[in-house]
């Protein structure tokens, strides 16, 4: 972590960057926050990278890019898929950038931990980016208690695309390995399911949502400068849900319009506050894409027209909605 | 005082839903919220906070006030029914029971908000202390004691054992209901339980949060006027997790829904970290985040003290500190003013 | 369900909760301001108000907001409201015609101090545009009660002659008002038009009047700022002027958290404010 703050420092005092992105110590050592740094001492004094950073800094760089000079942005390998697609879309400068690609050993997921029925977390350590990354050694209120590093990662991680950064300046630090579940194997369960039984799975899990709109608004796909949700002529589904499932249509058109552009980075099912797995929606339009059109992955490149956005003479037809039944 | 061996739980459960609606904290898909109770719901009365908080059995995120129905240029309005049949809400937490005191200062003060009066009326609370508060507890920094929550019956987890106190005239009733399931006990586990909460929440890494500088003798414009807040905001994703989970967040926003057939007047649960908070036709005047971001945070910590005889719209419950995406809360914003200063 | 379903054993009465009230008259003032006349299905008057009060006008189905009463307490019949066509609700109230119902509730927020601090005053109205909906409640109140109060004058200004509101009653009534002293300009020159040329701060700094009076302003941001200027380069205090502001309303009572600024919530607290209060709040308006 040190060699970031190192190399930061000196593309700072050289005037290469007017900041960095980055993220901040949090005040319970596993709530780290996005932060801008524009001082070597804020740097030395709140910089932190470990497991506990899975914030996705891509999409803050819409901003960033609106900013005089370049900012030094941290991007782990996922996120740049993220930042290759908003540089697809227009969304971000890549001039603006200066992208040091770190290594990543596979993200924390504090409610894993909770789940596992360890209550008040005073301190986790092992979640150092330096750390072998086997176990964790959870200090709380009531004793310590060790965790396996690999269970308490967030979903994401267990179907990693790999540890190559997509675009980037420059790599740092070392990443590992985290793959050990298969991506689609979630959506090929409930592709086998009868549709009452997919109805019920997914009325049960969309009724949680609380329409925070914390999954749109972390979204890197999701930079419309207005979301169409926050029209005034789409009145009832804004912010309350008239029924108990009317979420669907929330989270059904915000699948549909990221089609195609979501990378699957799972930053969706990572915020949201009722664990509700947002990235099945997602994942299952990513599958049908690869089966429709050939393996597709959005954000490799910065260039290369999605399926969706390309017209070709072999796509499939509408039809094969009632082929497929 | 009386006692329960937890293996009867369901059957007290049971026997208050006999004659009251009974909210209780259930495992939903994993989440665990404050829910109808029935047979088949997965109680689970060991986690100890509810993603949202029980505010909803009082102030819905979403409720009909009216319907209106409009006949050629006649148009005739019929208001909902209010809540008529009382309701018991089983195991809410100091925290929360508190924040119903922060919002009754809202909805309980001229003009009275009808719907909230007859919840409030018609609502039981028996809350339950929490027996092993969490990290991002600091609700004794409000001056709520988890180990003696306000209520009308207090319940206590100790062991086997689930113990209850009536402590209103509502709770005696309760009681009575349900008595032929509760023996008699005396209190020594009790006050040991008290004792060992007071000493786990004096261990809290936010226990000794201060809030000097805040409050009702908080210098307004000072606060307002403050460089801190351009520091703080923005990571903020401005969206509306931290007012959604809130036990006191009570901004609402009032919405048509065309039924084909009339239009029912509802209100719902709104942010003012959304940016069409403020917006109308003519313009917004609070245009960024920066801005939004700050009045939450003025609004709990000085803005609502300052009308209400110091009382913070903040409880301490730690939800926001838990469920922020990106790691903001309202300690961060205490303690980012606690190091510059207290301006 | 064409008849009423309400449980009458239930029958409560909330804030929240509308009147219906039936559009009786409908003025075309401008080209997109409308005078809005309304009473009760009765035919009585919905309720009785202030001068500076407000009230939530809605259509159902098509939205609810937030109007200042234009006309005055002392008028015994009905209420109106000028609306500005600029939105979702008044381009609907725009193209309604006499006899529709909307539905109405209040009247709220604090008004004009006209029974306390205004009497025995002269009296100084300042209005831009549609900023004269709310000052018209308290000048016929006033003119209604002449005798409680000092010498009055008024300025009022547009962008043009077409878009004065209310100019019949201005030339009919108080132009003709004892004691009363009316100045009108509009922002350009226009064919036909005789009057005063330029914007309402600049005209104020010509006529130049004295500080023996309070004086009541409305209009759009901008106007207000400079106006403001101008009255405190003239000697007024701040003390001596009062203005209304206008945020985002849901509720009307200082629930719904929309319009508060500070510890104000400017539909229960406002719309009316002493220009010095305002330096107490945040300038977020």
């Amino acid at each position: 972590m040190q060699r970031l703050i190192d190399r930061a420092k000196e593309l700072l005092a050289s005037g290469e960057v007017a900041r960095v992105l980055g993220w901040k110590k949090g005040d319970l050592g596993f709530n780290p926050e996005p932060s801008y740094f524009e001082t070597a001492e804020s740097l030395d004094n709140d910089f932190v990278y470990d497991g506990f950073c899975g914030a996705n800094l891509s999409k803050y760089m819409i901003e960033a890019s609106k900013k005089d000079g370049k900012t030094l942005v941290f991007l782990k390998p996922c996120d740049t898929y993220s930042f290759n697609q908003l540089i697809k879309e227009h969304r971000v400068d890549r001039e603006k950038a200066y992208i040091i690609g770190v290594g990543c050993k596979g993200k924390l997921d504090i409610e894993a931990i909770k789940a596992m029925g360890v209550k008040g977390i005073l301190e986790v350590s092992g979640a150092d980016i330096n750390s072998d990354c086997e176990t964790l050694t959870v200090k709380t209120l009531y004793g310590d208690k060790e965790v396996s590093y690999n269970d308490a990662m967030l979903e994401r991680c267990h179907v990693c695309k790999g540890k190559e950064h997509q675009i980037c300046d420059e790599v740092m630090l070392d990443s590992r390995d985290t793959k050990d579940a298969e991506r689609f194997a979630e959506i090929e369960k409930i592709e086998a399911m009868s549709p009452m039984e997919k109805f019920e799975f997914f009325k049960k899990e969309l009724s949680k949502c609380i329409r925070c709109n914390a999954c749109r608004n972390v979204c890197p796909a999701c930079s419309c400068r207005k979301c169409v949700f926050d029209s005034n002529k789409f009145d009832e589904a804004t912010k309350a849900n008239v029924d108990s499932f009317e979420e669907k249509m929330f989270h059904i058109i915000r699948a549909f319009h990221v089609a195609g552009r979501c990378t699957d980075c799972g930053e969706c099912s990572r915020v949201c506050p009722q664990g509700i797995p947002l990235h099945l929606f997602n994942r299952k339009f990513i599958k049908d894409i690869d089966t429709f059109y050939g393996e597709f992955q959005a954000g490799e490149d910065s260039e290369t027209k999605g399926p969706l956005t390309a017209f070709t003479f072999d796509d499939v037809e509408p039809s094969i909605v009632t082929e497929r039944g | 005082m009386y006692k329960i061996n937890k293996e009867n739980l369901s059957a007290l459960f049971s026997c208050i839903a006999d004659a009251n609606e009974l909210y209780v904290p259930c495992n939903i898909n994993g989440s665990v919220n404050f829910a109808a109770w029935d047979e088949e719901q997965l109680v689970d009365l060991d986690t100890l906070k509810t993603v949202k908080s029980p505010k909803d059995a009082f102030f819905p995120q979403s409720e009909t006030l009216y319907s209106c129905k409009r006949n050629g240029k006649k148009l005739s309005i019929t208001p909902e029914e209010l809540q008529n049949k009382d309701f018991v809400v089983f195991g809410m937490k100091a925290c929360d029971v508190r924040g119903l005191a922060v919002l009754d200062k809202v909805f309980l003060v001229d003009p009275v908000d009808s719907y909230y009066k007859a919840r409030r009326e018609h609502g039981i609370i028996v809350s339950l202390a929490c027996s092993q508060p969490e990290e991002a507890c600091f609700c004794n920094v409000f001056g709520i004691d988890a180990s003696q929550p306000e209520g009308d019956v207090v319940v206590y987890m100790i062991g086997d054992e689930m113990y209850w106190n009536a402590v209103t005239e509502k709770g005696e009733k309760l009681t009575k209901q349900v008595a032929s399931l509760l023996t008699d006990a005396d209190e020594a586990k009790v006050e040991a339980q008290k004792a060992s909460i007071k000493e786990i929440v004096s261990r809290l890494p936010y226990s000794s949060l201060s809030l000097e500088g805040w409050g009702k003798d908080a210098v307004l414009l000072d606060k307002f006027n403050s460089p801190i807040w351009e520091e703080l905001y923005k990571p903020c994703l401005a969206c509306g997790t931290c007012t959604f989970v809130c036990p006191t967040c009570q901004c609402y926003d009032i919405k048509d829904y065309n039924t084909g057939n009339g239009v029912q007047r509802y209100r719902c649960w709104d942010s003012c970290m959304y940016s069409d908070f403020t917006m109308m036709a003519h313009g917004n005047n609070r245009t960024s985040q920066m801005q939004r971001y700050r009045q939450r945070f003025m609004h709990k910590l000085v803005y609502f003290p300052q009308n209400n005889d110091g009382m913070y719209s903040c409880v301490g419950c730690g939800r926001c500190v838990d469920k922020c995406p990106i790691g903001l809360n309202i300690v961060k914003v205490i303690k980012a003013f606690e190091k510059g200063g207290n301006r | 369900m064409s008849e009423c379903t309400c449980n009458h054993d239930s029958f409560y009465e909330d804030t929240l909760i509308p009147k219906v009230g039936v559009v009786t008259d409908i003025r075309q003032e401008t080209p997109d301001v409308k005078t809005f006349r309304v009473v009760a299905p009765d035919g009585s008057k919905l309720f009785e108000h202030m001068p500076g009060q407000c009230a939530m006008v809605s259509v159902p189905g098509v939205g609810e907001a937030m109007f200042s009463i234009t006309s005055s307490p002392t008028n015994k019949e009905f209420q109106e409201f000028s609306i500005k066509k600029c939105g979702v609700l008044t381009d609907y109230l725009h193209a309604m015609e006499v006899g529709e119902e909307i539905t109405v509730r209040g009247p709220y927020g604090n008004n004009f101090p006209v029974e306390t601090e205004l009497k025995g005053k002269n009296l100084l109205f300042i209005a831009g545009g549609i900023g004269l909906a709310p000052l018209r409640s308290v000048i016929n109140y006033v003119l209604d009660n002449r005798e409680n109060y000092g010498t009055v004058d008024i300025l009022y200004g547009s962008r043009s002659a077409d878009d004065l509101v209310q100019l019949k009653e201005i030339q009919e009534v108080w132009m003709k008002a004892p004691n009363v002293n009316v100045y009108l300009t509009i922002d350009r020159e226009q064919e036909g038009w005789d009057g005063h040329v330029g914007f309402v701060p600049s005209y104020l700094k010509e006529i130049g009047f004295d500080t023996n009076k309070v004086a009541l302003i409305c209009g759009p941001p901008i106007m207000i700022k400079f106006v403001l200027q101008g009255l405190q380069e003239m000697g007024f205090d701040k003390k001596q002027i009062i203005t209304t502001l206008e945020l985002r309303m849901k509720c009307g009572v200082g629930k719904c958290g929309r319009c508060n600024i500070g510890s104000k919530y400017v539909c229960k607290d406002g719309p009316v404010f002493h220009c010095d209060e305002l330096d107490e709040i945040p300038a977020e308006y």
